[in-house]
Formats: C-alpha cells, structure tokens, sequence
C-alpha cells in the first residue's frame, strides 16, 4: 500500500525541481530567521541568491552534531517561540541534549512521512499499533504515535518498560502491529515465551523498528522469534524522528521521504560528495521545515543510496543499511572496528543469542579487545571441547570480517543487558590524552 | 545402569557455584557426585543429583544452561590396582572415556564414567562382572 502515490512514484525529473523549488524558500528562511546560519553562509561566501537548484547545495556550509550543543537550546530556530508548539530532544550520553523545537506545521509533515511507513507495512484503519518506544522527549514514541492515528489506526500508547503489561495489552487488545527498537522487540520476544501464552492467541503481524541500527540477521531473529514480518523505519531527532524512511514489502533498502529531507552522501573525511552509490556519510537538508530547519546537517551514518525505481513501484532514493556510525568507529590496535560488524558475526550464528558486549582497554599500552556473547540454551553442552571449537570458530569468523582477533568469551545465558531503549554495547575504558 | 548427569555451563566468577549449591540446597536436592570441568574463562560443572528432573527445571528457572547427560557408575574394591582392572577391561574393548571422576569411602570405591560408547561400556562391564550402580543405590550410600 502507498500513502502518498503523487509523491512517492513521482518523476524523478519533477522530484527534482520540487526540492529545487522547497530547498530555496529554506534556505531563504534560514538566511532571513536564524543568526547563526546567516553567519555561516557569509563566512562561506554563499548567499540564498546562489542557490537556484538542488544541485546548488554542495555549495551550502554542512551543520554538525556540534552546532547543535553550541546553539542550545534555541539558537537554531528559525521560527519564534511563539509558533513552536513541542520540543523534542535526544538522550544526549554527553553533555547537553540537543533539542529540536516544531511548529504545527512540522508536526503535520511528522505525521505525512510517518503515514506513508505505516501504510508501507501493511498497516492502515482496521489495525490496532501498540507503540512501544518511549513517550517523552524522546521522538519515538510521539513519532510513531502521530503516524498510527494519521492512518486511522488505534494506538496504544504504551511507551516502553512494564514488560508483563506490554505482553498482556497486546494479546488483549489484539495489537497487529509494534512499533519499538529492535533491540526491546527481542526483550518482548522473551517476555512473551516466559509468558506461557500461546503465539496463536497473538495477532501480532507486523513490527516498525528503528532507532537504533541492526542487522539483517538481526531481522531474522526477530522474525522467528517474535512470528512477524519485521520492517525498518528510520529517523534522526535531528531532522523529524522516525518517519525519514523506511521500508517497502520488497525491503530493498530504506525509501527515503526526499521530498521533505534531501539526502547526499559525502566522504566523511573531505565534506566532497562521493560517486552516486558509493559508501560514505549520509547527509540531510531538511526541505520544508519551519522550526528548524537544517542544512546540510552531518548524520555520522555510513550508507550509500540507490536512485533506480523500486519493484513497489516507488520513484524514491533508497538508503542501504547503516553500515556503521562514523562516531561509532572503534579504532583498536589501529583497526577501524564497526560494532555493526562484530554484530553481523553473532547474528549469523546460529548457535548464538543476537546479543553481545565489546569490552575494549589499554593494558601495558596494548588495546585489549573482549567480545562476550551468549551460547543459546539449546547448543550448551556437557563437553568443554565443543565449546571451545565454538569459540574457535566464532573466532575465525571475526578476524576474516573484521581482520582483529578479539578474546571471545562465552557467558552465561541472558547474563548481557537486554536493553529497553538504545542498547550500550560496547564499553571502551580506554584512557586517551 | 545409566545415571542421569546434569552439566551446567558457569563462568569463571566468583560465586557462581555458591549460587548454584544455595539454589540445589534450598530445592532440597542433595549431591552425590561432582566434579568442574573448567578452561580460562568458563566451566562445566558435572552433578550427580538426588532428583536430576526437579534440579534441571530449578536451576532453569534460574537462567542456567543445563543439560543432562548419561554416565555409568562402577563400584570396585577401595584397593591398589582395582581401578586398573577395570580400566583395562574397557581399554581392550576399545572404548574411549570422554571423562572420569571418582571418589571413594570405606572400603569401595565409586567411579562415574562417561564413555563415547555407552551401550557397550554397560554389555563390557556386566560380561566381566564388574558392578554397576544404579541411580537409587547411588543415593542409599
């Protein structure tokens, strides 16, 4: 099902000139409402005048993840406060937050994008949503909420955590879709077999993840598990939340809302963009936005795009998995280390729970690097030289992929965190400076 | 003849198998028989248990990786070259012992083995007259 066919399966051509048309009234506004981008541009020598097409964006500055801590709370509204009508803000692990403030009319683009990915997965009126990601200032939640109730289905607004409540509202209320991280879509799976009620009384069908990137074989194990059809929906707080992208029946990649967010990708160490389907750090101008709008602003995600039209009949670019964070990158032993990729091991395995934990430290000036996964209940066994083949293998599977030997060390079963928001997988104790 | 044995996966940290003694104890499963099988960063306790069912679905519910696996227990004479004896009946047979512990009070000895050849280890040892324990005999010591 297609929510917004006119502009989903439109011409490239027109696709085009409308972020033509839409990224020069932005950056007009910018220019006129928002100090610090005005600056920017004038350090830069570009003024609105120079921007006559899409293709003129290269010559616009980038916005970083930076910017947003150095202009916080409000510095980058180009709307006044009077028309902000919500603020959301990321977890921010670090220091302050970063806050995003929307007018009404956004909240109505919010609601636009986050209908066309509901409706891709199948869902529409008749379907009850239980929405599993947090409710706050978190854009999860409300994101996936506002999405539900533009398609005329029924939320639950359950938010996440109260495990045993989850599983019993959504055999009671016959939730069909669900809508959460990936990563707690496998922590209900659990709760949901510990539950002792039969799958055939579930009418769960569909899941919405995101927020968090995972794997394919990540997917899998979720739909085994958890008996659905699993999609991806993507979304950064930044630009809107969930709603950006997100996945057709044929789950060739993400389609991307471009008529709202404008991608590039560029090579993460030269700003310069990279040939159209190479990797490189994903790059969004939002096209519509009032109450912040931002140009050019540097994801850290690494992903290429593909721009042939979709066996769904869709016209729009499609992103391919997050293959890594630029942020996340661990460099170890001067190895460039994606936990993205010690991930795709694990999860190929059948004998492993999709869980893990990198512990990574400095010993007599020497990076140290653990992986600890859990063997799945049904492959421990009495002898201690299979399990050691285990590990041997799982071993030999990392150095080919990531080209490092970690220490692999088994635990015991459901002894690593299973997460209810971001999974924290990785701990470096690593001192530098 | 077969014993029920029950192998539980622990990692190398400390407390571990108090958890696991408290847990047993207050299930009211007496141990026979153990021994830890253990490398650089895991281990394999092997128990020999009072009530192998009730003990596997405690330490289940629990979170431990337990499983359950047959052995034979050999009763023979608490006297030099004994144990030779026996095992050289099972060497001739050609059958390979994966894994052995022992223990013995007063005057017998008490041998748990895990051969790769149950069956036969069992046809082998009765044909030479060697004694078998059975599970009940075991807990009646």
């Amino acid at each position: 099902m297609i929510w917004n066919e006119t502009i989903e399966c439109m011409e490239r051509e027109s696709m085009r000139k409308l972020q033509s048309i839409r990224l020069k009234k932005t950056v007009e506004r910018v220019y006129r409402n928002c100090e610090p981008y005005r600056k920017r541009m004038q350090e830069h020598g570009v003024s609105p005048v120079d921007i006559q097409s899409i293709d003129d964006i290269v010559k616009l500055p980038f916005t970083s993840k930076k910017d947003l801590r150095d202009y916080y709370p409000f510095g980058l509204l180009s709307s006044p406060m009077s028309e902000i009508v919500r603020l959301h803000a990321s977890s921010g692990t670090t220091g302050k937050p970063i806050v995003v403030g929307y007018t009404r009319n956004d909240l109505d683009i919010w609601n636009e994008v986050g209908a066309r990915c509901f409706t891709a997965f199948g869902l529409g009126q008749q379907d009850v949503v239980q929405v599993s990601y947090g409710y706050g200032l978190f854009t999860g939640g409300l994101g996936a909420h506002g999405a539900v109730e533009t398609i005329g289905g029924t939320v639950i607004p359950m938010s996440s955590g109260n495990t045993e409540k989850q599983i019993m509202l959504m055999h009671d209320f016959g939730a069909v879709g669900l809508a959460c991280t990936p990563s707690y879509a496998l922590y209900l799976a659990d709760a949901m077999r510990d539950s002792n009620i039969p799958r055939e009384e579930f009418k769960l069908k569909v899941g919405a993840f995101g927020a968090e990137p995972w794997t394919e074989e990540m997917r899998k194990e979720i739909e085994a598990k958890l008996g659905i059809k699993a999609y991806d929906i993507y979304g950064l707080t930044e630009i809107i939340g969930p709603g950006v992208g997100y996945e057709c029946e044929y789950q060739h990649g993400t389609h991307l809302c471009e008529d709202h967010f404008y991608p590039e990708i560029v090579n993460p160490e030269t700003g310069e963009p990279v040939v159209p389907g190479e990797m490189g750090e994903l790059v969004f101008s939002t096209l519509t936005k009032d109450g912040m709008p931002l140009l050019r602003f540097r994801t850290r995600d690494l992903t290429y795009l593909n721009y042939e039209t979709c066996a769904c009949g869709r016209t729009s670019v499609r992103m391919g998995r997050i293959l890594g964070r630029c942020d996340d990158m661990l460099i170890i032993r001067g190895v460039n280390v994606f936990p993205s990729q010690v991930e795709s091991v694990i999860c190929e395995m059948p004998e492993l729970e999709p869980h893990y934990f990198i512990a990574v430290d400095r010993v007599n000036n020497l990076d140290t690097f653990e992986v600890q996964v859990e063997v799945k209940e049904d492959f421990y066994t009495d002898e201690v030289n299979k399990l050691l083949d285990l590990r041997k293998r799982i071993l030999h599977r990392m150095q080919s992929v990531i080209g490092l030997s970690p220490d692999i060390k088994l635990v015991e079963p459901r002894s690593i965190e299973r997460s209810q928001g971001k999974a924290k997988r990785v701990n470096d104790k690593r001192k530098f400076k | 003849m077969l014993i029920t044995q029950l192998s539980i996966f622990l990692e190398n940290k400390k407390g571990r198998f108090t958890e696991v003694a408290k847990i047993l104890g207050g299930a009211g499963i007496n141990m026979t028989a153990f021994t830890v099988a253990e490398n650089s960063d895991f281990g394999i306790l092997r128990l020999i248990v009072s009530d192998p069912e009730k003990a596997k679905d405690v330490l289940r519910e629990y979170r431990y990786a337990v499983s359950a696996t047959d052995v034979v227990c050999v009763q023979s004479p608490n006297k030099p070259g004994a144990l030779a004896a026996i095992m050289s009946i099972l060497t001739d047979e050609d059958i390979f012992i994966e894994y052995m512990y022992a223990f013995s009070t007063n005057g017998r000895a008490l041998i748990i083995i895990r051969p790769d050849d149950l069956a036969k280890t069992v046809k082998v040892l009765s044909d030479n007259k060697v004694e078998l324990l059975a599970a009940d005999e075991l807990f009646c010591l």
